[in-house]
């Protein structure tokens, strides 16, 4: 497709609208509304417990919205998830589960290659150029339980590479990497932005989220702010997302210090 | 019968599979076939942490069999099963529903709901103790001596063998039908159902599937070896087999292995020991466990130890193993 095919027909990438998430009678997100630039590379910030990995599982359905509404390219969630990938955290899964590295790869096909089929070898020939974009095909027959955690966090972006979607979701995809693994994941994904795709990508490390991402979302509980990195990225903004926290308060200083350099 | 050493040597081993194949033979056969179908269900469940899910749905079969014979007054087959697999279907939701909609987590609610049916069905069969006659004995420990006495089902000219045979075949080949139609799916809701739910996979049904599929299978099992010695039966394999390797296609094919072994193992063990076939096959099963965990080269503790030594003595070794 065309870099902003999505944009020029209108339909954003992902709308939100009024979304309220709570776990029992606490909730954890509240009111969101958004409305995602097709083409952008998103990190989403806030401190612990700010509801990030929350927002992301409530736009794809796997948690239970107590309100609002979220639309992908235009249509019910539901109906795009085809055009949806996922990066869940890396701990969330069995690192000694019985699959190899080619086998998590081609996880990411099986959403097209329909009930009892068996992937083919154009999934396969697809599944390779994804482990070569991260660098992981000398490993595409290790089992995933002899993998470092850098390895793992890159075989998981290569899953999610073979999802070929539009629009992706991404839950902290640098921790446990080393540095070289993270430049090598934020090239690939700027890659990706640069050939129209939108991510949203959940970080925790405020000095690189400047660097590393076009837009961002400030995020806790509700959305302190969401634009363009230049105009979010401000001392006040970033006071009011951790505020009162005194940790990250130090760290929101060295982050706007290192701005100002 | 005396006691001469090659008297009970072709007692013990050439009997069962000559002139008492018939018998033994046949038992050993319906244990692979409990095994295999159990066996490879079990390593799902051990794949998504769900081993005591065997035990919860093995022990609602008294309470569903109690229920069935108070409702119908059959002791029919029919009855039995539908009965029985109902009330582990039961469970399986009950678990759901507590564990969902309060505090409890899915471990403690597995305890409450499958103790809660066992003691229902305690309660029933000595409330209603005149009008239900039900072998307790039978539905935990099974009755596999009788099974070989039963008539055989015939279909035209063609002997098949006693019903529970049949049974536990048909099951047998639908559990490899299902696994092969339904493997990606299994597997990816099994590894990453977060992932699963966003490609389309439809999560839920796939768990309530497995769950519909194990009673079936636990049921069917039950009148062979009974409602405790299945839930080894489906542990077992499934956790020798991962000893064994770390793939998941030779864990299927080795948890058949382990099911083929310790029903033959068993088998001589039983005739050895004169004991019930269904315990001694448990019995060599986790015989063969032990194997496995001594001696797997994946990580069996012998070979650890030996390549730790042999890595701690230094020198010009290679290091195998670790990364």
């Amino acid at each position: 497709m065309t870099p902003d095919a999505s944009a020029t027909l209108g339909d954003p990438p992902l709308e939100i609208h009024d979304l309220t998430v709570a776990y029992r009678d606490k909730p954890v997100l509240w009111g969101v509304d958004l409305a995602v630039p097709a083409g952008k590379l998103i990190g989403i910030v806030g401190p612990n417990g700010a509801g990030k990995s929350t927002l992301i599982k409530a736009c794809m359905g796997l948690l239970p919205c107590a309100s609002g509404w979220v639309r992908a390219f235009g249509k019910p969630m539901p109906e795009s998830l085809g055009r949806v990938g996922y990066v869940p955290q890396r701990e969330s899964v069995d690192w000694d589960f019985p699959v190899s590295v080619m086998d998590v790869v081609l996880m990411g096909r099986y959403g097209r290659i329909g009930l009892f089929r068996r992937p083919t070898d154009e999934d396969r020939r697809i599944a390779r150029e994804c482990l070569e974009r991260v660098q992981m095909l000398p490993f595409a027959d290790r089992q995933i339980s002899n993998l470092s955690g850098g390895q793992q966090q890159r075989v998981f972006l290569a899953r999610a590479l073979a999802q070929e979607s539009d629009l992706y979701f991404m839950d902290e995809p640098f921790t446990g990497v080393d540095a070289a693994t993270e430049a090598s994941i934020i090239a690939l994904l700027q890659e990706l932005r640069s050939r129209g795709k939108t991510l949203l990508v959940v970080h925790h490390d405020l000095p690189t989220a400047r660097n590393y991402f076009d837009w961002l979302l400030l995020l806790n509980m509700r959305v302190v702010a969401f634009g363009p990195t230049e105009q979010v990225f401000t001392p006040d903004l970033l006071q009011k997302t951790y505020g009162g926290r005194l940790t990250l308060l130090s760290e929101v200083a060295e982050a706007v210090r290192a701005r100002a350099q | 019968m005396t006691l001469v050493p090659e008297f009970q040597y072709q007692r013990v081993f050439i009997e069962p599979w000559t002139t008492e194949l018939g018998s033994h033979g046949l038992m050993a056969l319906v244990t692979f076939l409990v095994g295999a179908t159990c066996g490879l269900i079990g390593n799902f469940l051990i794949l998504r942490r769900m081993a005591l899910m065997g035990d919860a749905i093995s022990h609602s079969v008294l309470p569903g069999i109690a229920t069935a014979f108070l409702l119908t007054g059959s002791r029919g087959i029919g009855a039995m099963a539908l009965g029985a697999v109902g009330a582990a279907f039961t469970t399986h939701l009950l678990i759901e529903i507590i564990s969902r909609h309060s505090r409890i987590k899915p471990d403690a609610a597995i305890g409450i709901a499958f103790s809660t049916l066992f003691a229902a069905g305690v309660v029933l069969i000595a409330v209603f103790a005149d009008r239900v006659d039900l072998d307790q004995d039978c539905v935990l420990n099974g009755e596999l001596p009788m099974i070989p006495l039963e008539p055989s089902v015939r279909i035209g000219g063609l002997v098949l063998g006693p019903p529970p045979l049949v049974r536990l075949g048909c099951l047998w080949v639908g559990t490899v039908f299902l696994l092969l139609a339904f493997y990606k799916e299994l597997l990816l809701s099994s590894f990453d159902p977060g992932l699963a739910a966003c490609l389309g996979i439809p999560v839920g049904r796939v768990h309530h599937g497995l769950m519909l599929w194990l009673a079936m299978a636990v049921v069917a099992s039950f009148e062979a070896v009974g409602a405790i010695l299945v839930i080894a039966l489906l542990i077992l394999p499934g956790a020798t087999a991962s000893l064994l390797t770390e793939k998941m296609v030779p864990r299927l094919v080795w948890s058949l292995v382990h099911a083929a072994l310790s029903a033959i193992a068993g088998m001589h063990l039983s005739v050895a020991l004169d004991c019930s076939p269904a315990g001694a096959s448990v019995v060599a099963g986790a015989g063969w466990f032990a194997c496995a965990w001594v001696f797997s080269p994946v990580g069996g503790l012998i070979p650890a130890w030996w390549r730790r030594r042999r890595a701690s003595s230094g020198g010009g070794g290679t290091v195998t193993g670790g990364d």
